[in-house]
């Protein structure tokens, strides 16, 4: 099969390695899909940057097996998730440094960002925490070599290929460029994460 | 129940809250779910009920209604009005008793289980404390009130076998996921040599210091999600153990997943741990 390799994880996981995260994208649609229809049992479906991790599996060396046999899904790079509309004020202290090496004005340094589609790639680090794919490659963006103590809650960011906002107040080292109000974890709202992976992202200025 | 003592680390914590790690929520819950579930089944409560778990230094509760307790996990010291109480059974305590759990003479972590369970507001799913996120209620701290909930009939055991925890923890592993990002010579030295339990251990993960596992390859791991019991290897080569309160992705390599984790939260700092490697 194309584009993904298996690996078993310990006695009941599962890591599908994937190509590019353009096939992480897809694989996990069709994990979700098949665990809905129940044709899949497993307690997480788990996407990373490169990887698609299945948790509490009983047999993974059967569910592999399984597996190898479906048709791959197609990793057409176009994100069929609910489109979600985040109103970022840009003022991030890094907002300066981020034009600098864009080697762009801010103004335009805001539109680059401001106009991408991006999508969840996967969340982590903390509850509602998501990583935003949807830079090109070559916008990449450096972490700070030192993380700051203390990063507000609602902190847009970027680092690596990856947009990201801080649901709570944590440290953190990626450079700030804007700021929301939006709500981004509630855990008395269904699903309590505003931005669960698949779902697509406009950073829209406020 | 009151807190009349919380000690320096007692939090609430029931089988904790699968099913969200893909939103970046830990597992969370009992760091010895095996211990939590009999003191749950001591008092007649479901094994997922939520209890207390106590951190080597004791606690002291009071119950305002009369009700059944059980202590299980780490051997402790119970008193209920001052009088000694068994440890592992069942226990009446009259209303308004203080029940006074001493310092964990065997172990780390001691569960009380009360009848009917601690009955604080579920937050997805689960009534545990999350120290990594900080959901689920707050640790405990002295004053605390906890809701009980309505009590079944407890259990009518009177021994439990308790068993000392081992001077050298052996802990099956299985080799993998990123075992290729490791020399063989790291492999060899996870699977041959001893390892030692570190004092910043913690509910996230149980840290080891002995021979540095080396990489293979240079370079950083893209994010991706990791089980409970990974081994992971940060830049410093020594491994961390990954328990309840683990971080959903990690970028540091796991070279390799303990089968049970459940030993290490008696595992006292100094423990001597030996690695297995488990036929697949």
């Amino acid at each position: 099969m194309t584009g993904m390799r298996m690996t078993e994880v310990g006695r009941a996981a599962l890591l599908i390695e994937c190509a590019d995260g353009d096939h992480v994208e897809a694989w996990r649609a069709e994990l979700w899909r098949r665990r809905e229809r129940g044709e899949l049992s497993v307690a997480e479906i788990v996407p990373g940057a490169r990887t698609v991790l299945l948790d509490g599996v009983t047999d993974p060396a059967d569910l592999a097996r399984r597996m190898a046999e479906w048709p791959p899904p197609a990793a057409t790079g176009t994100a069929e998730g609910p489109l979600v509309t985040v109103p970022v004020v840009y003022d991030g202290t890094d907002l300066p440094w981020v034009a600098e090496h864009w080697e762009l004005s801010t103004e335009d340094t805001v539109d680059r960002i401001a106009s991408a589609e991006f999508r969840v790639a996967f969340c982590g680090f903390s509850p509602g925490f998501a990583y935003l794919a949807g830079l090109p490659a070559e916008w990449t963006v450096p972490r700070l070599a030192n993380p700051r103590p203390k990063v507000p809650a609602g902190s847009v960011g970027l680092a690596g290929e990856y947009a990201g906002i801080y649901p709570t107040a944590s440290p953190g080292g990626w450079r700030l460029v804007g700021r929301t109000e939006r709500v981004l974890f509630d855990v008395d709202r269904d699903p309590p994460a505003l931005l669960v992976p698949g779902t697509r992202v406009r950073l829209v200025p406020a | 129940m009151d807190i009349v003592r919380a000690g320096p680390l007692t939090t609430v914590q029931d089988l904790g809250r699968p099913g969200w790690a893909h939103l970046g929520v830990p597992r969370s819950g009992a760091l010895d779910p095996p211990a939590l579930r009999l003191a749950n089944r001591l008092v007649g409560n479901a094994e997922d009920a939520a209890g207390l778990e106590i951190t080597a230094a004791g606690c002291a509760v009071r119950l305002r209604k009369a009700g059944t307790f059980a202590l299980t996990g780490a051997l402790a010291r119970v008193t209920v009005g001052g009088r000694p109480a068994c440890y592992g059974v069942p226990v009446a305590a009259p209303a308004g008793a203080v029940v006074e759990v001493g310092r964990a003479e065997y172990g780390v972590r001691s569960y009380l289980a009360v009848a009917g369970g601690i009955a604080v507001p579920p937050v997805l799913g689960s009534r545990s404390t999350d120290t990594l996120s900080g959901l689920g209620p707050a640790p405990l701290r002295d004053g605390d009130v906890l809701p009980i909930g309505p009590a079944a009939t407890p259990s009518t055991v009177d021994f439990v076998p308790w068993q000392a925890p081992p001077a050298v923890l052996e802990l099956r592993v299985r080799l993998g996921p990123r075992r290729d990002w490791f020399t063989s010579a790291a492999v060899e030295a996870l699977l041959g040599t001893q390892y030692t339990v570190s004092a910043v251990s913690n509910r996230v993960g149980a840290r080891l210091s002995g021979a540095a596992l080396a990489r293979a390859r240079e370079g950083e791991l893209p994010s991706e999600g990791v089980v409970l019991g990974a081994v992971q290897v940060p830049a410093s080569g020594q491994p961390l153990i990954f328990l309840a309160d683990h971080p959903t992705t990690g970028g540091y390599p796991v070279i390799a997943v303990v089968d049970d984790v459940s030993p290490l939260a008696q595992a006292l700092p100094g423990t001597t741990v030996r690695f297995h490697g488990s036929e697949r």
